[in-house]
Formats: C-alpha cells, structure tokens, sequence
C-alpha cells in the first residue's frame, strides 16, 4: 500500500487500463447465460456493457467474462435475439 | 504604467478575467455576479478573448462543466454568488480534491431564507470547508488585483488549487470607485500562459480522474490535501511580492491597520474594514489606541501570523457579517483558535459581534461603539455577552 506521499494529488491515475486490475465480479447476485443458438451476432451486448465484460472474438460474441460482468442485465435487456427468445438470460447467482 | 478608472467592482473583476483570457468560461447569472458575466459575455462576443463560453443551466453544472474543462487541460473561470455557490457545494469538493485550479469570483450574498439578494458573507464562509483557497477583498482595486493574483496562485505547480475571490455584494459589486486597472500586455505577462497539468486531452498520456478509493488510500488522499494546502501561504506571499514589484500595491496573508502599537484593535473583513479604519483614525486623534486586522488569505488561515499580530492587544473584537447559528461567528471561532495556540500564551480579550447581515449598513457608528467597548473590556471591565448582534433593533 502506498504512503500519502508518494500519491499522485488530485488522485489522478496516470497509468493507462489500469481498471483491468478491478475486478467488478464480485458484486453480481444475477449472471447473464448466453444462450448461442438464438444469437444473431448483432453485438448490441457488447456495444451496451459498460464493464466490458462481452468477450468477443474474431468479431463474434462468445460469452462473457465473470470477472468483470457485475450483473447489471443491461445486455439481456438490449439483447434481440431470435424469433422472439432472448440471446442472454439472467440467472440468480450460484444456481 | 495603468490606467486609472472610475468602474464598479463588477466591472473590475470581469476586466481582471479578460486579461488573464481563459481557454473556458462556464456561467451561469445570479444577482449580484450577473454584471461579471454579462460583461464577460461581451468581451467573448465582440473577440476581445478567445474565451469557450459554456451557458450552463444551473450553478451545479456551471461547475460541473469548469471541472471538466480544467481536467481536460484548459485554463477555466466561472463566477457565482450566495443560492449559486450553494448549488455548486458538491462539486466545490471535487474541484479541489481533484487539484484543479478553477477561477471563481465570489460576489458575497446573504443566503435564503428569506431570501436576500444584498451583501454578506455567508455563502464564502459556507465554503470554508470545500478545500478552495479563498481571498477576500476590500475594494474593487483589491478585488480586481486578488483576480489577477488567483491566476498565478492557483495554477502554481506546488498547489493545483482553486481558488475563490470574494468581495462584497452590491456594496463593492456596484458602487463606482476610483481604482487603477494594469495594461493588458503587462497582465498577460505576470499570469502567463497556461501550463496545464495531467491534461486528459494529452491522448498520448492516458489517465483517469476521479477514481474510487476508499477506506485503503481515502485516508492518505486527505493528508495529501492537507499537505498541498499547507503550501499556500507561501505562495500567497511569493505571488503578492511579485504583484507588488508590478503595480506598487502590497498585499500580505492579512492587512495590519495601526496594530503596532495598539491596544485595541477589530477583526473585519472586506468593505466594512474601509469604514472601520475611518473610525480608527479618528480615535487615534483622541488618544485611544486603536488598529485593525483584516484579514486577506481566509483559507488556507494563516494562524501563526494572525496570532503574533493580535496577542499584544488588550482586547480585540472579532466582527463577522455571517453567522453559524448555534456557534460563533465563523470568524471568531478563526481568531479564537489562532489566540490559543499563539506563543506565549499572552492573548487579548476576545469578542464576537454579527453585523451587517443581508446588506445590512455598516456604520462609523457602528464600529465607534464596538471600539469604545474594548476600550472598557481593556480597562477590565466584564464582557457582557461573546457573541452578540449589533445593528439590530431591539
Ligand atoms: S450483465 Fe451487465 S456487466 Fe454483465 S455482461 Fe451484461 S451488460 Fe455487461
Ligand atoms: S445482443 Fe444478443 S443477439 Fe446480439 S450479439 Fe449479444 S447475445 Fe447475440
């Protein structure tokens, strides 16, 4: 831990992409499922998470990660799906 | 060589923002800083600054936006008075705790309710607490040179602080007086450019402001504060030498009116000081050995200072034009703190009296009977009550 001396005033962060090191995990009482087969690709997830917590590879989402995703549900209410069923379920935490 | 003038001190202040031309202006109007801004608006208007002015629809996010400004990197002004300020209250905090130099005449306002749009001080007093560097001044001239001043202390290196200029509402807000304003070029050049600092807009250098921290570092974020404000006083006082050499006008941490040699003497603040030091001469004249204290740098409060220029005194009074219902005026509870700390444990006899509230006159009158009282608590007589309002109808 730091002494006050050597902190930066105004408790500017000046290292970048230092939040990769606060893990927002632990928070969640629901996680999201993604359900692949009603997936359309269309990335409205990842476009509306805001602890980046979609995991999307080579242009496709592939599933979140639970480090960081706090269970907000923002993703599952944006989320089209097909046919009318929903891409991404929320589940309480630890079913 | 200056020019000499006959403005208001709203007129001054705006002025003293024009020559220093900041990179952001957010605003918004309240009576009586209405005429700063309305002025600065022109200036922006007619190109006489190159000025970014935010209309902003409230106080809260006049300064939301400074903040944002000033975290970016630019160099950031707003003004405000009395509800203003007091809508700013939460973000006054984040503007200092994130060590951003902001800009802020402070035209003084008595505060609702009932609602009063005249001069008083409590809306800088209610600041006390929110981290900001505030100077206080007496006149337009001293307003107008504090401006100017709050440039360079705010923006020195070793303090990143705001900083809130305060003069009294109406009274020196929108009374016309003689004063003496510096030429552009040699204002441009004792504030000087703007050297920002941890600029969010430098993309090179990502950073984030605003962080949480809690119960691991807050503890250690505050003693840094702490730290930062302890430097100000000397920067104070490097800044006002060099404004001195400028334009002949000397300032200190607090001004010292026929104190030397007094036995008495008021503590009062901005325009009731000019009043008060009227009546000083004229009981000089009759042998009573008067002076006063009126302080300047109100916070970061100089104690030491102030407690080696009043513990010769016999008795002096503290004059406040604000009050903490259910305390002591806010300023006595200064003087008080810097009198029991002060070497030697000699100190005068202390007395609060509340004038002046919600513009309220301030008389000769007034400060001849406070006067003529320290005279008798001098010669031993009792006090009476400590904290007591005068000027009021009984
Ligand atoms: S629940 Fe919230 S945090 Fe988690 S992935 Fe969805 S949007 Fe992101
Ligand atoms: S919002 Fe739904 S459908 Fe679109 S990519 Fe994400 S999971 Fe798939």
């Amino acid at each position: 831990m730091k002494k006050w001396t050597e902190l930066e005033p105004g408790a500017v962060v000046l290292e970048a992409g230092s939040s990769a090191r606060f893990k927002t995990g632990s928070w969640r009482t629901f996680k999201p499922r993604w359900v692949p087969e009603n997936c359309i690709q269309c990335l409205m997830c990842w476009l509306y998470c805001p602890d980046m917590a979609v995991k999307v590879v080579d242009g496709k989402m592939t599933g979140f990660d639970y480090d960081y995703c706090k269970g907000c549900g923002v993703c599952a209410r944006e989320c089209p799906g097909k046919q009318g069923k929903k891409a991404i379920v929320m589940e309480p935490e630890g079913k | 060589m200056g020019k000499i003038v006959a403005v208001t001190g709203n007129e001054a202040v705006a002025n003293a923002l024009r020559q220093a031309d900041p990179d952001v202006c957010s605003l918004y109007p309240i009576t009586p800083q209405t005429d700063i801004v309305q002025r600065f608006s022109s200036f922006v208007a007619n190109g006489l600054v190159k000025t970014e002015l935010i209309n902003a629809e409230s106080e809260h996010s006049a300064m939301s936006a400074a903040i944002g400004a000033a975290a970016a990197g630019g160099r950031v002004i707003t003004a405000t008075s009395s509800q203003g300020m007091a809508l700013m209250w939460e973000m006054l905090h984040i503007a200092s705790g994130m060590n951003l130099p902001i800009i802020m005449p402070l035209v003084n306002r008595a505060l609702s309710a009932p609602l009063n749009i005249h001069g008083d001080h409590s809306d800088g007093m209610g600041a006390r607490d929110t981290g900001w560097v505030q100077l206080w001044s007496e006149s337009a001239q001293e307003a107008y040179d504090n401006t100017i001043m709050a440039f360079r202390v705010g923006e020195h290196m070793d303090i990143r602080l705001p900083v809130m200029v305060c003069m009294d509402g109406f009274i020196v807000s929108h009374s016309i007086a003689r004063m003496e304003y510096l030429e552009d070029g040699e204002v441009k050049k004792f504030i000087g450019p703007y050297v920002p600092k941890n600029p969010l807009l430098d993309i090179e250098h990502p950073k984030s402001f605003g962080p949480l921290i809690l119960t691991d570092l807050y503890h250690e974020y505050k003693r840094l504060q702490h730290e930062i404000m302890g430097r100000v006083k000397n920067v104070v006082l490097q800044v006002s030498d060099e404004f001195a050499r400028l334009s002949g006008r000397k300032y200190g941490l607090f001004e010292s009116y026929r104190l030397e040699d007094a036995e008495i003497a008021l503590v009062i603040l901005n325009s009731a000081a000019g009043t008060s030091k009227d009546v000083v001469d004229e009981l000089r004249g009759k042998g009573i050995k008067a002076g006063l204290l009126k302080p300047r740098l109100f916070r970061p409060f100089p104690y030491e200072e102030v407690g080696q220029a009043l513990k010769h005194l016999k008795a002096v009074c503290v004059m406040d034009r604000a009050d903490s219902f259910g305390g002591y005026g806010p300023m006595f509870m200064e003087i008080s703190s810097a009198m029991y700390q002060a070497d030697g444990g000699q100190r005068p006899r202390l007395i609060n009296k509340i004038y002046g509230l919600g513009g309220r006159d301030f008389m000769p009158h007034d400060a001849r009977g406070v006067l003529l009282e320290l005279v008798e608590i001098a010669k031993g007589a009792p006090v009476r009550t400590v904290k007591e309002y005068i000027g009021v109808r009984e």
